[in-house]
């Protein structure tokens, strides 16, 4: 019982958890700078951030739902940390798992983007409710090359379980290869997820100020930026969990340490990827989605199902 | 047409020391007729006025002190360094210096007088 | 739930992210869809007009140099050509090519300023970064030539107060050649990134009819196909010894604006260049007379967003009775409520940027003041209209049979 609590709370939970979502957000924005030619925020500026933030003064818009507003970011936290658990990270083995746990993660991370959707919706800017209506539009462009994407490879591991999957490539070291595709589909599908350029539209800054996190401010703020960098790090993790199960070498050391090094180079891929390009539309985010991305999963699976088919012969 | 255009000189550019500089720790070369604050000649001054009346904000005002003596009173809040006042000298009195940090958290600073007695040096009011 | 068919109004402004100025643009929306504008100016009003009529000519030169702090350049030169026109001053060449030089200088830093603006505007923060670094170059040699990095103070009535040293020219020339480097690689990436090309083709159409229609002045009307441009139509400084190209497209949209402004920093390159081959010898300034003979001039500029106005009418003393400012933005700001009929809402920041709009400098003042003491003061044009009927008529003049008979006599002719 008690090991339990401290691993949820603790290591590799919600603690640990924090910890690495400040990190993330360090070299996330130092990298984007060092990209643009600039020095960058010190190391300490993420937590700093935070702790100015809980200082703040909080400010609930006498026309919102209270109850709503401030419950939309623990919803949002809770879901993320609880995805957290079931995904391998350093060991092929998770904290919980069980079969079907790979769907349960992928709708735990949906929910954050529907709790937000609650939390600006109830907050009556009407910035904030054109933000939202454009992440929920935006989730229904991503969210099948995502599930496609980590699909085919759960279906060449012939599991729903992404600790099944991380065994599975253990003892099949080289055939995360045929994944690539699938993983460069997820990780653009993830920049959706994560509302980072090119798919910032529902928070663009210059057309609705902050969408659905406009009236956000104080403690509320700091929790739902600790949730959205928290969801990076759980989005990253997943991605190298079924895509990236190499060199897992049952030395915990060693192994911990190449997890970081996966995990930091998915983030320097969003950044560069957020660096290099500009927002694009709504209207072209779907264009976007399911002209080209659907179709490249589609052929991943096809090639997934191809490849069972002789491993199987 | 291709997206992610940038994406080589970005990368390269990443390898790049950041052009940014440290302000308070490193300092930009300014050029060297940059108009910073005024300096000014009391042996030169006459006192015809000039500067007073072309300054655009009345930032400076000319004091006789004495016999032939004149002091010259900035507001270096009102200035806006155009050094129309130097131009306007016909006696060159005036002249701009390159000093430009000269943010005071007290107003009352701001306000410089440059004395005959001090010759060109600056004597500042604490007042 | 949202309900797409409802109409609603967001305000974008007086304070957005998305304007660098306090100006106000209500926004009528359905769903994503603009239905209309409404733009209200005067949140900026400095009343620099007639604080001109309270100095002298010559502090009147810095005020209105702050007029804009991107076009100061632009706004000191033609009050200055105005003022030099009254008083019949023979400028020498060699002023005049200063004069052309930082012009010139000065379109480069406001181009390059406008393409990052531009850029942060669409969500390309990276391209906002790498040309504002490369601005600073422009800007240090600014700093260098003038002594200031945004107002010049560069003009005086009657030429200009620096000279330009051959050490100066060289370091500018080497600037020079560094920016047409930088210049090529955004035009290359104008033209190949697809991102930027989705997000600019297509949006703020303006087509060539609209663009006559609604006056539009430099870039915005030059990307409608309209050749427009003061320093070929009506030469002033030295723009009449100088070769360059009126750059012109028919894109007529957003994307046409912004590779009219990168294609016209090539030109402002060549002009800087021959500008600094050509400089003559002789003196740099005349002297002016401290009062201004009775008179009055209208003087016209290309600045960096378009053709600029003013207009000065002396007395004979040492200050102007009546200046007046005609900044481009307030030419072009009627077409952007043009420009956003029918458009998305993401559209909205990158096609008010597009004009790059400068509202200080466009700000006029309406007073209307009502009096709440019970009388009513403030009136429309058809109530004023109907009380002066209504006036007249108790009085025993009938406009009607006036204008009947009017008509009569009219007819008869």
């Amino acid at each position: 019982m008690f090991s339990a609590i401290f691993s949820m709370m603790i290591f590799p939970g919600f603690l640990f958890l924090a910890v690495l979502s400040f990190l993330g957000e360090f070299i996330d924005r130092k990298i984007y700078a060092r990209l643009q030619n600039r020095v960058g925020p010190p190391w300490f500026q993420p937590v700093a951030d935070f702790i100015k933030l809980l200082g703040k003064q909080e400010i609930i818009p006498s026309e919102a739902n209270p109850t709503m507003f401030k419950m939309a970011p623990l919803f949002a936290a809770a879901s993320v940390v609880t995805a957290f658990f079931y995904i391998p990270l350093w060991t092929p083995e998770a904290l919980y798992s069980f079969n079907g746990d790979i769907l349960v993660v992928l709708y735990l991370l949906t929910i954050p983007t529907l709790s937000f959707f609650i939390g600006g919706w109830y907050s009556t800017s009407l910035y904030a409710r054109i933000g939202t209506v454009r992440s929920l539009t935006q989730l229904f462009a991503y969210e099948v090359p995502l599930f496609m994407g980590i699909l085919s490879s759960a279906l060449l591991a012939n599991t729903w379980s992404l600790t099944k999957i991380a065994e599975f490539y253990v003892i099949h070291p080289w055939l995360w290869l045929m994944n690539l595709g699938g993983f460069v589909i997820s990780l653009i599908a993830l920049l959706g997820k994560l509302e980072k350029t090119p798919f910032d539209i529902p928070e663009a800054e210059t057309e609705i100020v902050a969408g659905g996190f406009t009236e956000y401010s104080g403690k509320l703020l700091a929790f739902l930026k600790l949730t959205l960098n928290i969801e990076m790090i759980v989005g990253a993790a997943l991605l190298s969990a079924v895509f990236l199960p190499f060199a897992l070498t049952y030395n915990s050391f060693l192994d911990f340490v190449i997890f970081l090094v996966k995990l930091l180079s998915i983030i320097f891929l969003i950044s560069l990827a957020r660096t290099i390009v500009a927002r694009l539309r709504i209207d072209q985010m779907i264009n976007f989605c399911w002209k080209y991305l659907v179709p490249l999963a589609m052929m991943q699976l096809l090639l997934n199902l191809a490849v069972k088919g002789v491993m199987i012969k | 047409m291709r997206p992610g255009k940038m994406l080589r000189e970005v990368l390269r550019t990443g390898m790049k020391k950041p052009v940014t500089i440290m302000y308070p720790k490193e300092k930009l070369e300014l050029p060297e007729h940059y108009r910073g604050k005024l300096k000014f000649h009391p042996e030169k001054c006459i006192g015809c006025k000039l500067c007073m009346k072309d300054c655009p904000t009345n930032a400076i005002t000319i004091n006789q002190v004495g016999e032939k003596q004149f002091e010259a009173a900035i507001d270096l809040g009102k200035c806006i360094y155009c050094a129309q006042c130097v131009d306007s000298c016909l006696k060159k009195a005036l002249e701009y210096t390159k000093e430009v940090e000269l943010a005071q958290l007290d107003p009352q600073k701001l306000k410089v007088v440059f004395g005959a007695e001090t010759k060109s040096d600056a004597k500042k009011t604490s007042s | 739930m949202h309900n797409s068919s409802e109409e609603f109004k967001i305000p974008i402004g007086p304070q957005h992210p998305a304007l660098k100025e306090p100006e106000s643009f209500s926004v009528a929306l359905r769903g994503e869809k603009i239905l209309g504008v409404e733009i209200r100016l005067g949140y900026n009003h400095r009343g620099i007009e007639k604080a001109c009529e309270e100095r002298t000519y010559i502090q009147d030169m810095y005020l209105i140099e702050r007029v804009c702090g991107i076009c100061s350049h632009s706004h000191s030169t033609c009050f200055v050509q105005a003022v030099e026109e009254i008083a019949g001053l023979a400028v020498p060449r060699r002023a005049l090519y200063i004069r052309t030089l930082v012009a010139e200088l000065e379109r480069i830093h406001s181009h390059l300023l406008w393409l990052g603006v531009a850029g942060h505007e669409i969500g390309f923060d990276t391209l906002l970064m790498y040309t504002w670094r490369d601005r600073e170059i422009v800007m240090d040699i600014l700093a260098e030539l003038t002594g200031n990095r945004v107002n010049y103070g560069i003009n005086t009535i009657g030429g200009v107060r620096r000279d330009i040293s051959s050490i100066q020219i060289q370091e500018t020339l080497k600037a020079m050649d560094l920016l047409e480097e930088r210049t090529k690689y955004y035009i290359e990436l104008g033209l190949g990134e697809t991102t930027l090309i989705k997000r600019l083709s297509g949006v703020g159409v303006l087509s060539y009819d609209d663009a006559l229609h609604f006056d539009a002045v430099g870039p915005t009307a030059r990307a409608s196909g309209v050749k427009r441009d003061v320093r070929k139509d009506d030469p002033y400084a030295s723009y009449g010894e100088i070769s360059f190209d009126v750059i012109t497209d028919t894109g007529a949209d957003v994307y046409a604006r912004t590779i009219v402004r990168l294609k016209e920093l090539m030109e402002a390159y060549k002009i800087v260049r021959q500008c600094l081959k050509n400089l003559p010898d002789g003196p740099i300034t005349v002297r002016a007379p401290r009062k201004i003979p009775v008179g009055e001039a209208l003087s016209r500029y290309e600045a960096p967003r378009g053709e600029d106005v003013h207009y000065v009418k002396s007395n004979g003393t040492e200050r102007p009775e009546r200046v007046k400012v005609r900044a481009p933005t307030l030419a072009n700001v009627q077409a952007v409520k043009h420009m956003l009929k029918d458009r998305f809402l993401a559209d909205m920041p990158i096609v008010i940027a597009a004009i790059d709009p400068c509202f200080s400098c466009t700000d006029r003042l309406v007073s209307l003041e009502q009096d709440n003491r019970g009388q009513e003061n403030l009136m429309t044009w058809q109530a004023l209209h109907d009380y002066s009927i209504k006036w007249h008529s108790k009085r025993g003049v009938d406009f009607g049979k006036l204008n009947k008979k009017l008509q009569e006599r009219l007819s008869k002719y």
